[in-house]
């Protein structure tokens, strides 16, 4: 579904990606985990096309994503659900326009299907008469229940979650687990969750890859992570200081 | 020394002469392209033109009488007492063509121009413009088509407002200061021609796309935070004001009525 391969990309010296080999297959729950600041999100905005890589491909249900003219991108993005890692939601518009934004524009919906989506969408994520607030009076978890729900609106094949459960508090954090997982059986979304929450990456994921040092360092099911002989897993996972992870 | 150099070397112009040179070419595109943004467009056309009203009024009514003023000196010095009743084509003359789209550009520019840049800037560093485009909207679509067709019909509409207010401000100077209003008004409506107020529309226009294009590539070029907002926004003023005064020399020369001076 989603094939990368050589990934390269720097911030004038700063070599965040050096190398990035991953596929990602149709029907799979992938969570990347890796420390903050590892080029995580870098990662996932290359997958939609946000940023361009120097080198290397990405190619999307055999859609190659660099050096796609906008208008193919924008079909192409249209596949995809991005939960922000700071929610990004428009601070102009309410709740229920954020939510309604990619329906409205690209789906033929009469004005109550609309309103109904935008009702089960926010219902999902566990947000109910919301709909008429402005994205400055919501609380941080809530902007980022509201990014989810506006991802999911559109129904989107893939979904990729940039941290959904940071800034929430832990039992909301566990319904999102939930909905991720829902997401998969009921819908067959192709998930990717970026994660430094090891319990929600153990929960969700079918196969969890490693993000070190602008590489892979490993990609295996939960159970081959745990048993990983890799230090640098090891120490991750288990959130230890001690190790060969040494810059924080 | 470096940051001088940088921003005088000719490749980085060059290369900006492409970006919005490019932008513009995608705007105009995207003006005709469906779904249309109808709500953004009308909000837009209330920003630039309703909300510019009262500026645009203060600095229409007192650059009309000032230039009534000089053009009442002018005449009551050089040519004589009496002759001061010839002034109102002058004033009309200069008004429609060259003071007020000018006065109007850069009232607008400083208003709406930086609102743009600040508003289109801070939603890209709030990652708002790769939400446009993760929901497959282009933000050249969503944000810069609206933006650029409210400016190109709003200030035209504001600049003939501006020509109407400065004009009757410059009337009622003359008749204060004593003038003959039957001959002021004749000699007005005689002199000055539709070509006339219709040209510095067509210049009002040009600079409306001036203003809502450079505010819209300052912000969409923004990055870095609160500090990286006010510079995008300070550009925008600066680079589209500049913009206007010298796109405005060569409109007036390229003109018809200038042909052959
Ligand atoms: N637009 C950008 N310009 C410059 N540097 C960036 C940009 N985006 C990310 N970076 C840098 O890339 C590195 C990885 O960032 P990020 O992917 O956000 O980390 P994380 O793994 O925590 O999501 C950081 O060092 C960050 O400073
Ligand atoms: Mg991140």
């Amino acid at each position: 579904m989603i094939r990368i391969n050589d990934l390269h990309k720097s911030f004038g010296l700063n070599k965040v990606l050096r190398g990035i080999n991953l596929h990602i297959q149709s029907g799979e729950t992938l969570a990347i985990i890796g420390q903050s600041g590892s080029g995580k999100s870098v990662l996932l905005k290359h997958m939609l096309g946000l940023i361009q890589p120097d080198r290397g491909s990405i190619i999307v249900d055999g859609v190659e994503i660099c050096g796609s003219s906008e208008t193919e991108l924008n079909n192409i993005r249209r596949k995809f659900g991005l939960l922000f890692q700071a929610a990004a939601l428009f601070d102009s518009l309410t709740v229920a326009q954020n939510v309604s934004f990619g329906l409205e524009r690209y789906r033929d919906l009469s004005q109550e299907e609309l309103q109904k989506k935008v009702k089960e969408s926010l219902a999902m994520v566990g947000l109910q008469g919301v709909e008429q607030l402005m994205p400055y009076e919501l609380s941080g978890g809530m902007k980022k229940r509201v990014g989810l729900a506006r991802a999911i609106a559109y129904e989107p094949e893939i979904m990729l979650y940039d941290e959904p459960s940071t800034g929430i508090d832990p039992i909301r954090a566990d319904a999102i687990n939930e909905l991720i997982i829902k997401m998969k059986q009921e819908f067959r979304i192709t998930s990717v969750v970026i994660t430094h929450d090891m319990t929600s990456a153990y929960k969700v994921a079918d196969r969890i890859a490693m993000l070190y040092n602008g590489i892979i360092v490993t990609v295996g099911t939960p159970e081959e992570l745990r048993k990983s002989d890799n230090q640098i897993v090891q120490q991750f996972i288990h959130g230890r200081a001690e190790g060969p992870i040494k810059e924080w | 020394m470096t940051l001088l150099t940088k921003s005088f070397s000719f490749r980085l112009i060059l290369q900006q002469v492409g970006e919005v040179g490019l932008l513009l070419g995608r705007t105009i595109i995207n003006i005709f392209r469906k779904p249309r943004e109808t709500k953004i467009f009308l909000q837009q056309l209330e920003e630039v033109g309703v909300r510019s009203l009262l500026v645009v009024s203060l600095t229409a009514a007192f650059g009309g009488l000032v230039f009534a003023l000089q053009t009442y000196v002018g005449f009551h010095r050089y040519i004589g007492v009496g002759s001061e009743a010839y002034g109102g084509p002058i004033v009309s003359l200069g008004l429609t063509k060259e003071l007020i789209p000018i006065l109007v550009g850069l009232m607008v520019a400083g208003r709406v121009g930086s609102a743009m840049a600040a508003e289109i800037g801070t939603m890209k560093i709030t990652e708002q413009i790769d939400a446009l485009y993760s929901l497959g909207a282009d933000p050249i679509r969503y944000l810069v088509a609206p933006r650029t067709l409210a400016c190109l019909i709003m200030v035209p509409v504001l600049t003939l407002y501006g020509d109407i207010i400065g004009i009757v401000c410059a009337y009622f100077f003359n008749i204060s200061m004593g003038v003959n209003r039957i001959v002021y008004m004749r000699n007005t409506l005689l002199y000055l021609e539709l070509g006339d107020v219709l040209g510095g529309l067509i210049k009002a226009g040009t600079f409306g796309v001036v203003i809502a294009i450079i505010g819209s590539w300052q912000g969409l070029k923004t990055e870095g935070g609160a500090e990286g907002v006010g510079r995008a926004t300070t550009r925008a003023v600066v680079i589209s004001s500049i913009i206007i005064l010298v796109l405005n020399f060569f409109l007036s020369k390229a003109m018809p009525e200038s042909f052959g001076i």
